[in-house]
């Protein structure tokens, strides 16, 4: 079936979203959101492949004349995975962070501000 | 908002966007056909730059100020963990943990796996243009071979091994190594990030133009980045006070 990809990718997007919703831990909603990252990698590449396509790296055993994916849409998820990694990393010290000052990762339990 | 509500409204508008990625992914071109424009643009223009992984070459080449903006993501990405995650004066300085007991296999392991870690993130790194990875991948095999001394030894061989205050110069380096190789563009042709090396034979190492030079200025900012990121959180793990060590622990 060739929509299987794009159900995928849509499911991996709302997946994800719903994790964050129901989440009782911020590290959790972490994770989730890069789980709905993920829905666009597999997006991006279904959308570039090719039935019978091989990698758009040639050398001795690719000619030039074979046929290849995409690669514009991979180097876009390459972009993609180092974006969604560097979130990660910048979300994670704020939940550090919030962890100190508020002595709990429970986005339910984060209600006043607090200096 | 209560849970309940929460999930209420969620459902609602997750339904509503499940309903418009269908309507989106029907717009778009049959999944596996042999019509993609980009693709046979990119590959007329890869082999024209003699760079056989395509890829790098639409990174590094083609899309080369997106990559930069990229860079600059994570760069920023570092500066902000680490401003978020800096010892703060509450927080009391603690000896790193001793290496506890380490089995004699774990570091024999060790022993081989690092220097044949970072050999392979260098070749990552170096062949980026040739064959698969890249500054970005190698930078990131760099960075998590050097932790192997971590987890096969102590933490403080690690920090014998890698001198923050070197990873970090050498990380604002790659980046304006980046930005230099642009500029040269400019000076050269006229162009930001145009093409300033020979371009070189097909298949050699020494190719592809500023590719692979714009490979190693990723990859060492990323393997330095990635250091420096790491660096934070063990601060933050390790060399916390035992008070705020044990409650971070219980959690």
């Amino acid at each position: 079936m060739s929509i299987y990809a794009f159900i995928v990718a849509g499911w991996l997007v709302l997946a994800g979203l719903a994790g964050v919703v129901r989440s009782r831990d911020l590290v959790h909603v972490v994770v989730c959101l890069s789980i709905a990252q993920a829905g666009t990698y597999v997006l991006l590449l279904g959308i570039g492949y090719q039935h019978g396509g091989t990698a758009p790296i040639f050398g001795p055993t690719t000619p030039t004349s074979a046929a290849v994916v995409d690669p514009v849409v991979q180097a876009m998820t390459l972009t993609d995975i180092v974006v969604s990694a560097t979130i990660t990393a910048l979300l994670l010290a704020i939940v550090i962070q919030i962890s100190k000052r508020h002595d709990t990762v429970d986005p339910d339990q984060l209600r006043a501000l607090r200096g | 908002m209560s849970r309940t509500t929460r999930q209420i409204v969620f459902l609602v508008a997750a339904a509503g966007l499940g309903v418009l990625l269908v309507l989106a992914f029907r717009g778009l071109p049959g999944f596996g056909t042999t019509t993609h424009p980009y693709r046979d643009l990119a590959v007329a223009a890869a082999l024209a730059h003699r760079a056989p992984n395509v890829i790098s070459s639409v990174n590094f080449d083609q899309r080369a100020i997106d990559t930069l903006g990229e860079e600059t993501i994570l760069l920023g990405s570092v500066i902000g963990a680490a401003a978020l995650l800096r010892p703060t004066r509450e927080m009391r300085r603690a000896s790193p943990p001793g290496g506890g007991h380490v089995l004699p296999a774990t570091r024999l392991v060790g022993y081989f796996m690092l220097p044949l870690t970072l050999l392979v993130g260098t070749d990552v790194v170096v062949h980026g243009h040739l064959t698969p990875g890249g500054g970005f991948q190698g930078g990131v095999v760099l960075a998590t071979g050097l932790h192997l001394q971590y987890v096969t030894a102590d933490f403080e061989g690690l920090r014998r091994l890698r001198p923050l205050s070197w990873c970090e110069a050498a990380e604002a380096s790659g980046a304006t190594a980046f930005a230099a190789i642009g500029l040269a563009g400019i000076v050269v042709s006229g162009a930001f990030l145009a093409n300033v090396v020979p371009l070189g034979h097909f298949g050699d190492l020494l190719s592809a133009g500023t590719v692979p030079l714009l490979n190693i200025a990723v990859g060492i900012e990323v393997a330095c980045g990635v250091v420096v990121l790491l660096a934070s959180y063990f601060r933050q793990a390790l060399l916390l006070g035992p008070a705020e060590t044990e409650k971070e622990s219980s959690r």
